[in-house]
């Protein structure tokens, strides 16, 4: 069973949101690391760079597969977490942890589930 | 086994070129390289071995069952390499006049001509390298033609979330945004994502038919005609003509582009068996855009000319041409009778091993299948620990190459079995006992599974070290 953390908010597409004074942190969830397998890389997008809600805005590779990332929210791009271009292991030892990018100015939000409504998701994916 | 660095000994060697008969010319030392390269130094019976036992580790269509899904590892048979090493095809020289050449243009044009009738198409350039490079090719296309009518508003091209990585990754090359719309419950095109997907911005569709679970897709004339009414146009991935090839056409589907893997449906070696070859064909009102040169015929011969608004070259002078020789060979060999009979053919071939899976195995999809089929080992990983990398590992043991894993990507633990016409029904009743076999064993030892294979001279590559950190080239000692 994956790690679904009560205090975070989740898009259908397996990112996880977290709201810091405005700013909107943006990860990989467990069951996402878990069902990509070991990954290998991780094309981020920069600074600045502005992101479309339901869109895609990076993508990750795993000995599997190459998939894209998208983004839960409409705004900019305000911090890269540029440890993980060298390390891209970490998302799959600690998904809360190794956050993506940082989102500022954000104008719209998809439809985020709590933690409970992400884990009916996960549950019919698996089943 | 020793790398050829590893076999070299100072000063041993074969003699390739005869001794220098003119006096040595004297280079800038400015332009001399400060030390010797470190090329090994082996003898001739050493190099053979060498590569004979790399050869021994690998396997080929030649050394048995090869059903990689979606790659159409059919037999390459001898007949189109006898054709091409003909020396009035290879003791040509590619800037030499084209009178001299006539029956290599005559060749060309033929090929192109006969690869038209096959998909429905008005004309081909044979240039591009592989099916990506045709991909690339036939989306310039679409965007000379959008372009050369002022309308600059279409940046987009829409791809079904089943599709080959390489479309997106074509589409993005040109300049285009991707736009991923969501296949219905059969893998096929969800109509309503299509008509809420086009618009203006609309340049066109890529689409493989037969889809990548191996289906047909019994909307394909209302799914071109949404992406031409919006003004956009049709781009087929000829990636599956394997299953169709001579019995339905992608020009009567509705599609105004094309690109073949001549190295899949027409019989032409894969990977170290030659290089690819990815022709680009299009209607009539596209073919002012295909690349330069092309062939046409006269009445005093062949003559090469470039389109009015040709996008240019895409490759260098041809094309492969001596990959298109030995498909223009298959073709001619094959004849109108033949080839909807190697389609038929692949696709009984691919029900036959399916029906002896299906009932043991999950499929992906229910019903009858096309040239290949999915089954998926989610089950499997759920209730017994063992997946479809398992399964394909545990392959190699018996000699047979594995099938395409993972793949399509909305089948999370896929197995895609291509068995192609070229298998005897002996060789698939074998694989499916094979198949059959590891099954059994999986839902008995899961665990004795994660360790294969057993038998090979390599068992589990450490796939991700090799991935993060890629060792690409040879240490020398100091």
């Amino acid at each position: 069973m994956s790690n679904i953390p009560a205090e975070l908010k989740y898009s259908a597409s397996h990112e996880w949101v977290k709201e810091e004074d405005g700013v909107f942190v943006i990860g990989l969830t467990d069951y996402a690391q878990s069902a990509l397998g070991d990954i290998v890389f991780i094309n981020l997008p920069e600074e600045g760079d502005e992101v479309t809600a339901g869109e895609s805005f990076a993508d990750v590779e795993s000995v599997k597969a190459v998939s894209d990332v998208f983004s839960p929210v409409t705004g900019t791009i305000c911090a890269v977490n540029e440890e993980l271009l060298d390390d891209p292991a970490q998302v799959n030892e600690d998904p809360y942890g190794a956050w993506l990018v940082k989102v500022e100015n954000v104008t719209a939000t998809e439809e985020l589930l709590d933690a409970e409504g992400y884990a009916a998701v996960v549950e019919a994916e698996e089943a | 086994m020793k790398l050829l660095f590893e076999r070299s000994v100072p000063g041993r060697g074969m003699d390739l070129l005869p001794a220098c008969d003119v006096p040595a010319a004297e280079f800038d030392p400015s332009l001399l390289r400060g030390a010797a390269p470190h090329l090994p130094e082996i003898s001739e019976i050493d190099l053979g071995r060498h590569y004979t036992e790399l050869a021994k580790q690998t396997h080929g269509v030649n050394d048995g069952f090869y059903p990689l899904g979606s790659c159409t590892m059919k037999y390459n048979p001898r007949v189109n390499e006898e054709m091409a090493a003909l020396p009035g095809f290879t003791q040509i020289h590619p800037l030499q006049p084209i009178e001299t050449v006539q029956g290599c243009l005559e060749a060309l044009y033929t090929a192109e001509q006969l690869l038209c009738e096959i998909t429905g198409m008005d004309g081909m350039t044979l240039q591009p390298a592989a099916g990506a490079h045709g991909e690339y090719t036939g989306l310039q296309l679409i965007r000379s033609y959008h372009l050369s009518r002022g309308d600059t508003a279409r940046n987009k091209i829409i791809v079904p979330d089943s599709a080959h990585g390489t479309n997106p990754a074509s589409a993005s090359m040109v300049g285009y945004k991707v736009v991923s719309i969501p296949s219905n419950p059969e893998g096929g095109v969800d109509l309503e994502a299509l008509r809420a997907a086009v618009g203006p911005d609309t340049a066109g569709l890529m689409l493989t038919n037969p889809n990548t679970v191996g289906l047909f897709d019994p909307n394909i004339l209302e799914i071109t005609k949404i992406v031409h009414d919006a003004g956009g146009l049709c781009y087929y991935d000829g990636a599956n003509l394997n299953a169709v090839m001579g019995h339905v056409r992608p020009g009567d589907m509705g599609f105004d582009c094309v690109h073949l893997n001549l190295h899949k449906t027409f019989s032409t070696p894969h990977g170290g068996g030659g290089p690819g070859s990815g022709p680009a064909g299009c209607k009539e009102f596209l073919k002012p855009f295909l690349p330069t040169p092309h062939v046409k015929k006269t009445e005093t011969g062949y003559e090469l000319y470039a389109p009015e608004q040709s996008m240019g070259k895409v490759r260098s002078f041809y094309g492969n041409f001596l990959v298109v020789l030995k498909a223009l060979t298959y073709v001619l060999t094959l004849g109108k009778e033949g080839i909807p009979e190697a389609s038929a053919g692949a696709v009984l071939n691919a029900n036959y091993m399916m029906s002896k899976l299906v009932g043991s195995y999950d499929m992906a999809c229910n019903g009858l299948c096309m040239h290949e089929f999915v089954m998926d080992l989610s089950r499997q990983a759920h209730d017994y620990g063992f997946t479809a990398m398992d399964v394909a590992k545990r392959l190699l043991d018996f000699g047979m190459h594995p099938p395409t894993m993972y793949f399509p990507l909305i089948v999370h633990e896929a197995l895609m079995i291509e068995p192609t016409e070229t298998e005897s029904p002996e060789t698939l009743d074998e694989a499916a006992e094979v198949y059959l076999k590891i099954l059994a064993e999986g839902m008995e030892d899961a665990e004795k599974l994660h360790h294969a294979p057993l038998n090979c001279a390599i068992s589990r590559p450490d796939e991700v070290g090799a991935a993060r950190n890629p060792v690409v080239r040879y240490t020398f000692e100091a």
